[in-house]
This record gives structure tokens, sequence and C-alpha cells, in this order.
């Protein structure tokens, strides 16, 4: 069934993305994530163009983590301060991260910079998530756990003034730390056309030093308001959401995120984190791979 | 009024005794760009008028070229380079003022042994006779090997297109082709140009304008994130809430 694109000028089988977008909704259900970092890599490969693809992905993820968000909202799962300041950190990152856009846009090296960025942000992610799911893996099958970490921040945050409380997060903390944090994310989101929340969640935990329980919640509730941003920044500056391949993107994905979260519920939560941290790293090696590899394509045109 | 025209129709007049002439047409003066479009056949069909209606005696063959272009755009092309032996970047970069978006070029024999060299670059026949004018000056070579890219980035996208032998011609005097418009064109005016050949030279040449555009519900979409690009952006925000609320909302049910 094929389906004209009106902002992506070109036509594509409506159920190839509605499929793509379900087969990312499934992992971002049973993996907790929003899976941006997926989506926008895949339909470049597909052949729609890299702007349109960073600025529909945005709000394919805005889509995946509404239900949630509202879920989490239920069990008291987010600490709206510490959220609010996030977003507020975020929503100035994704303005920086639309310059820096535009800059690297003008300079012809985008492309090499998103894929930089994704090896190194990837490869160091998904190796932390590899080495803490094989120790829970191994504990679970009788080794003698490691003495808990003792859950605190990091001392550089413990450094920056102005504390204040974030109750639900049981943290005494300057809000510097977490609008920075939110700040880089934003800039992330922008230029990545993902969420963020493989960023936010470990750097919540360890850097910030936050309650387990308001983690994920909380940055889902970034992830929200921060992809929501980006789709704003996209539709103002680049002019490049296309309405009609988010839709289809969002039909499958908020159907699969659906399906994933009921096998999330019965699957054991290390494993399924063994297999993100699996599918990250060999997406950071397959990048890295098509960054040193001769290009099938040497020469790019590009409107000017 | 009338011998104004007269004035100036003349000189046709005139030519139209020593030369034949060329009646083109297309299937299509406007194609719309709906939701189900993959793309368009054209066929391009017409007669050729001999002066006096007499089919030429001699043996010499009559070919026919028509070319179908895009509007012409303004774009940058950059090249890759392998940096430090390690990852491959976006290195030198030219501009093309006016590169056409589309090129399809169908003839009735290859279009090389029809006409020489220059006659082809005077009326930019054929993918190697573009016109491309780069805007920045370069080296010969440089500018080749970029043209050379272009052309073949754009050919593989099936945007450049060259069909020898792929025009028709019924008892020298009615001719047909068809070139396809693929889905990714670009919308704007489309020219049709249909060349007469003989002897190696063009003897007449005839153009018809193609209007491609998008329409219904895609041209809606198209100039609403033009035009209202904050409530466009709201929408398309609105949408996923409304489409990921919606989905928890079933999901909780069952």
């Amino acid at each position: 069934m094929d389906i004209y694109l009106p902002i992506a000028n070109l036509s594509v089988n409506a159920l190839v993305i509605v499929l793509l977008g379900g087969g990312v909704g499934l992992l971002s259900g049973m993996l907790g994530v929003g899976g941006g970092f997926l989506t926008t890599p895949l339909l470049i490969v597909y052949g729609i163009p890299p702007t349109v693809a960073a600025a529909s992905a945005a709000s394919q993820v805005t889509g995946a983590s509404v239900s949630g968000v509202f879920a989490h909202f239920r069990r008291d799962g987010v600490d709206t301060k510490m959220g609010g300041v996030l977003v507020a950190g975020g929503l100035l990152g994704s303005l920086a991260g639309g310059q820096v856009f535009r800059l690297l846009q003008a300079t012809g090296q985008i492309d090499t910079v998103i894929a930089i960025i994704y090896v190194l942000l990837l490869g160091f992610i998904g190796s932390m998530m590899g080495r803490e799911a094989i120790g829970a893996i191994r504990v679970s099958r009788g080794a003698v756990p490691p003495r808990a970490r003792k859950r605190r921040h990091h001392p550089l945050v413990a450094a920056l003034p102005f504390r204040t409380r974030f109750y639900r997060s049981g943290l005494y903390i300057s809000p510097l730390a977490p609008l920075l944090l939110g700040f880089f994310v934003g800039i992330l989101t922008i230029l990545l056309g993902v969420g963020g929340g493989f960023i936010l969640v470990p750097a919540m935990l360890y850097l910030l030093g936050m309650t387990t329980q308001v983690v994920v919640g909380t940055s889902l509730f970034q992830t929200l308001f921060v992809t929501a941003m980006a789709t704003m920044v996209h539709a103002t500056t680049t002019k490049a959401v296309d309405i009609v391949l988010a839709a289809l993107l969002l039909l499958g994905s908020v159907a699969g995120a659906q399906v994933g979260a009921r096998f999330a519920a019965k699957a054991k939560p290390e494993y399924l984190r063994l297999a993100l941290a699996i599918i990250v790293l060999s997406l950071a090696v397959w990048i890295a791979i098509g960054l040193g590899w001769r290009p099938a394509e040497i020469y790019s045109v590009e409107a000017s | 009024m009338k011998a104004w025209w007269i004035v100036l129709l003349a000189p046709l007049l005139i030519a139209a005794e020593s030369k034949p002439v060329l009646v083109p047409d297309v299937s299509q003066r406007n194609i719309e760009i709906v939701y189900s479009f993959t793309g368009a056949d054209l066929l391009l069909f017409g007669a050729i008028l001999y002066p006096g209606g007499r089919l030429p005696q001699d043996d010499k063959p009559t070919d026919i070229v028509v070319v179908v272009k895009g509007p012409t755009q303004s774009i940058l092309v950059r090249e890759k380079e392998k940096l430090g032996g390690l990852i491959w970047v976006n290195a030198a970069r030219l501009r093309y003022r006016s590169a056409p978006s589309f090129y399809a070029i169908a003839s009735s024999r290859p279009i090389a042994s029809l006409l020489d060299e220059r006659t082809r670059a005077i009326y930019e026949l054929g993918l190697d006779s573009l016109q491309l004018s780069p805007a920045t000056s370069a080296l010969d070579d440089r500018q080749d090997r970029f043209a050379h890219g272009l052309v073949d980035l754009k050919r593989r996208a099936g945007l450049y297109v060259e069909k020898p032998g792929a025009v028709e011609i019924t008892d020298g005097v009615l001719y047909r082709a068809v070139v396809t418009i693929p889905a990714r064109v670009p919308v704007g005016r489309f020219t049709a140009e249909t060349f007469l050949v003989r002897d190696g030279h063009v003897l007449a040449v005839a153009t018809r304008d193609i209007e491609i555009r998008k329409s219904g519900f895609e041209r809606f979409v198209a100039r609403s994130a033009e035009r209202n690009a904050v409530l466009y952006g709201l929408v398309a925000v609105v949408l996923s809430v409304a489409f990921g609320w919606g989905a928890g909302l079933i999901a909780r049910r069952f």
C-alpha cells in the first residue's frame, strides 16, 4: 500500500512504516526506552531524507512516552519538581540544539557528527548496561551479590550552589545539576531525534543519585515535554516534520508499545536489560563500521 | 491589431514553407499529486508536418528527440573523502545555480549518433551535455568529477533518465514516447521539448508545459507546514499525545 509523504516528497509503503514503528514500539514497551535511537537510522536506511527522519521520529517518541507517563503518575512515580527542572533545561537545550543543527548543516558535517555521537554514546551506555545486567543475572543464578552501592550523588554535583530539596527523589542538591543534564539531553534530542531516556536514566541513577522508584517516570516526563518541544523547533525552523509519516509511525509504535509492555511484565528484567545492551552495542558497532567503510555514495546533493 | 499578429507570424509562416513543423502534445498537462501518487507515465506524442504534406524523398532518416525537464534548482553537491585513513567525511563541495531537478531524454536512435557534441551541448541533449553552471569557479577536472558524480547519483534515483530508442515513429509522421515521472520529483513547472533531427541538424523544436502540483490533502499539509508552522507543529504534538493516550486507554480495557 503506497502512500505519498507530503513533506518528504516521496511515496513509501505505508505497511513498512507501520511495521517499523511497531517493531520499535515493541522494544520500547519491553525495555522502557523511547526508541528514537532506532527509528531515525532505520528511516534513513529506508530512504527518508535525514532531516525529515529526525524531525518526524521525535513525535513518535512523544506518543510512546505519553501512556508511560500517565501510568507512572498513577503510581506516584514522577517527581514533578525534578521533572520541571529537567524540562526547563531540556527546552533551553533544544533551542541551543536548533542552532547547532543549523551550523553543522551549513558546514556539511551533520551526518558525521551525528554518527560519531551515536557511536560514543551507544558504546558507552551499552557496555555499562551490559556489565550491570550480566552482574544481575549472575546474582539471580546464585552468585554472591556484591555489596549494595551506597546511593549518593557525584561529588561534582554536591559542589554546586543553591541547594534545594527534591522530596520524591530523596535529594538535597542544587537545581543546576538537573538543569545542565536536561540541557545536554535537549541538545541530543534535536540532533538525533531521540528522547534521551537511555542517557537520562543512568545519569539520574549514577550522577544525581535519585531514588530508583521515580527515575523512569521522571525521565519519561522529561522526554514527553522535550520531544514535543523538539517537534515544535523542527516545525518552525527546518519545516521538516512530516505529519503523515509521524502518524504512520505512531500507529505502529503505540500498538507495539502496549504489546511490549505485556511481554515485559512476564519476562525477567535483567535479561531484558541485557537484550537492550546487546542491541545498543551492535548498533554502535554497525555505525562505527559505517564511518570507516567506503560509503556507497561518495557524492550527496542538498538544496541550497 | 490583426495586422500586427500577421507581421509577427510572418517569419514563422515563411519558415513553415521550407522546414517541417512539429505538432506535439502530452497526455497530461496537469499532474496532481495525491496520497496514492507513486509516479506517472507521461505519453508524449505528436505529428511531423512536412512542407506541402510530402515526405522527403531522400533516404536520410528523420529522428525525434523528446526531453522532459523539471524545474531547475540551486543545489550543493558534497564529496566524501577519507580523513586520516579512518573515517569518511564530507570534504570538497561545489554549488550549482541551476541544475534540473528532473531530466529525461528519449530518442528514436541513440542521441550520440544523431548530433555532434557541439549541437548536443547547445540544446542540452543527453546527460553528458547538461549545462549545470557551477556557481563557484573550479578546475575543469574537478568540475567533471562533480558533474559525473551528480549525474550518476540522480540517474540511480530515477531522476535523470536516458532512453535511446524509446521514441516510436509511425509512417514517418506520427511519433510517440512514454516517459515515467517518479514519485520523488519536486513540484513545479515541467517542460516537454520535442526536437526534429535530420542529417545532423535540429530542424524544428516545440515545447509544451506540464504542471505538477500537490492537490487535496497533500497540498493542504505542505502549505500548512510552510505558512502556519506553529499551528502545524502543535497539531503534530497533539496528534502524537492523542495516539499515545488513546492506545493506553484501549489497552487498559483488555
